[in-house]
Formats: structure tokens, sequence, C-alpha cells
């Protein structure tokens, strides 16, 4: 069974190793290699989704879910589950984790808010591919206001 | 059971599995980024590399494991710490040189390769080699020079997975310049 800080030691290497072929891409590049990491991360959310315990798949309804992947997938995935979720019912919910382990290691505060796109794609793209296995298409985009706590927005389509 | 312990040991599964999960999408992606399966491999080395050298921090950090006199020393420590620690599996150690500067870990399964398969066209692509740059990135933080690579791959049809462990020497620490 592989130890959680693995994935963290790999993801880091991931996010170095797309920026190393061309460290300075300018803004298309940029989001060329932003969407590689967010695909990657979606097809990992969504072989996640799939290897789910049965009884995990009674879900009710829409909140359900989202409280799932608050609670189960972040706790599997980053060993703490989501601080806060808020939602206005119609479709949008906003996913607050105050202490993301994936930005931990840039310091506290400001200096590094550019770079934090590049470490949160993936993880889009994981709350992307799980949510799709359940059934669930959405748009999910990640913000920081100050370090290391980040919100992920989950836009539910056809809701 | 009560569902808590049952989403415990849910949860644990799930790790690992994003783990191993990651990485076959990086290799699926490195597959795409470079036209053949050398470079593949390449990349994965050095990608093992650079996480190995920080690995080796936290292996240490957790393990309690002391400085090793030898490489028999190393490769217990490997084998029966390390992997155990990270992949939760133990290889045995076999195939000893002579001279004692080489051995063999013998994967009997490989946790990287669960639900893996080859395509045909890939028949060069060494999935797994970011394992051996990990154990080459750490083992020269601890001052080891060695020469990690997979002779065996359960992935290629082969019954076991086996990485060949090469000492090749001591990297002595350099004395700043004007020092004696």
């Amino acid at each position: 069974m592989a130890d959680a800080v693995l994935f963290e030691f790999l993801h880091t290497e991931m996010v170095a190793e797309l920026w190393a072929h061309d460290p300075d891409p300018g803004p298309g590049g940029q989001n060329m290699n932003l969407s590689v990491l967010e695909s990657m991360g979606f097809r990992v959310g969504q072989a996640l989704g799939e290897r789910l315990a049965r009884e995990m798949l009674a879900f009710r309804e829409e909140l359900d879910v989202l409280k799932f992947l608050c609670k189960d997938l972040w706790l599997a995935a980053f060993q703490k589950q989501m601080d806060s979720l808020r939602t206005n019912h119609q479709g949008t919910y906003v996913l607050q984790d105050n202490s993301f382990p994936l930005l931990l290691p840039m310091a506290a505060g400001l200096q590094y808010l550019e770079e934090v796109p590049k470490f949160l794609a993936f993880t889009c793209g994981l709350l992307r591919g799980a949510l799709c296995t359940l059934g669930i298409e959405s748009m999910v985009t990640a913000s920081v206001a100050a370090l290391p706590g980040c919100k992920f927005q989950v836009v539910i389509e056809n809701s | 059971m009560s569902r808590q312990a049952n989403r415990g040991t849910e949860s644990k599964k799930m790790s690992s599995e994003l783990f191993t999960l990651t990485y076959g999408a990086l290799v699926t992606q490195l597959c795409k980024d470079y036209e053949n399966d050398e470079d593949v491999n390449k990349q994965l080395d050095k990608m093992g590399y650079n996480i190995g050298v920080r690995l080796i921090e936290d292996f240490l950090a957790r393990s309690n494991v002391g400085r090793c006199h030898d490489f028999r020393e190393t490769a217990d420590v490997i084998a029966k710490v390390a992997f155990k620690m990270y992949l939760g599996i133990t290889p045995s150690i076999t195939n000893w040189s002579p001279a004692g500067d080489e051995f063999s870990l013998i994967l009997e399964n490989n946790p990287l390769v669960d639900f893996v398969e080859l395509p045909d066209n890939h028949s060069s692509l060494i999935y797994s080699n970011l394992l051996c740059g990990v154990l080459r990135g750490a083992l020269e933080m601890v001052q080891m020079a060695v020469e990690a690579k997979f002779v065996q791959d359960t992935l290629k049809g082969d019954g076991v997975t086996e990485i060949r462990m090469r000492f090749i020497r001591r990297i002595e620490d350099n004395l700043p310049a004007g020092e004696e």
C-alpha cells in the first residue's frame, strides 16, 4: 500500500517537470500546461470514483456527493477533511481548505501567488473526474487569497 | 462494523491508489510527450532522482535508522524498512556478487503496476523506472553512488520483478575551499 507522502512528492515533481521544458512559456504555454495537469487529475479522479465501495454509491442527492468529496475523497487524498462546504443550492458549491497540503511547502503569505495555479490544476481535475464518475458534469476552478488556504469552486452543469 | 471503521480502511486504500493512479497518468502523459520509450525511461529516472533526494529526508526523519556500515546493511534497510514504509511490500534480497557490491531486490508484486498493461508498441518502456531514480537519488544523499536497474519485469511477462543494485563508489564530502 503506497504511503500518502509519495503522492505529494510525485505531484510536486510533475508540476516541476511540466514547467522545466519551457521555463517561460508565456500565457498560451502556461494554459496548455495547466490543462495537461487538469486532465491528468481528471482521469485519476474518474478512476478513483470507480473504485468506491458499493455502499458509498447510494447518494440520495447532489449535496451528498459533494459531502462525500469533502470528507472521504479529501481524507483519502490529503489525510484531512475539507474545512468548509457552502452552496447556493442552485448548483454552485465552494469547498474551502484552510491548509491545503499541496500548498503547504510554499511559505504562507503572498509571495508565491503566481505559482499557485500550477499546484491546484491537478486537484481541480481530480474533483471534476470523481464527480463525473458519480454522474455529475461540472466545472471546477480554484483560487487562493492567502497561502496555504484555498477554495475550490464547483459549478454543476445542466443544473 | 461501524461506518467510521469502514470509512477508515476505504480511505487508506484510496490513498494508496491515488499514488499508483497518478503515476499511471504520468507515464501515459510522458509517452505522449516523448517520441520513444528510451526518452520516457530517462525522464522517469530523472524525476525519480529528484524525488529521491528529497524523500531520503522524510525517510530518515520517520524511520530512525542509523548510519549503514556496509552495502549489506544498506540492502536490508532498503528492502525491510524503506520499501515497507513507502510501498507496503518487502522485497527479498538475493544474488549477492562475490565482492558484495551488487545485489538484487525481488518484488513478488509491484504495487505500481496494479491494473497496468503495456501496449504492444511500448515494449522498451520501463514502466516503473521512477523507482530506480528514487533509489539512486536517495542513496546519493547518504554518500553512496549506485546504479539501479530493472532486469526482470512482470509487466513484460517475467515471473517476478527484479531490480539490480550496484555500488559504484562512496561519495566523499567536499571540503569548502581553503579548509584542510
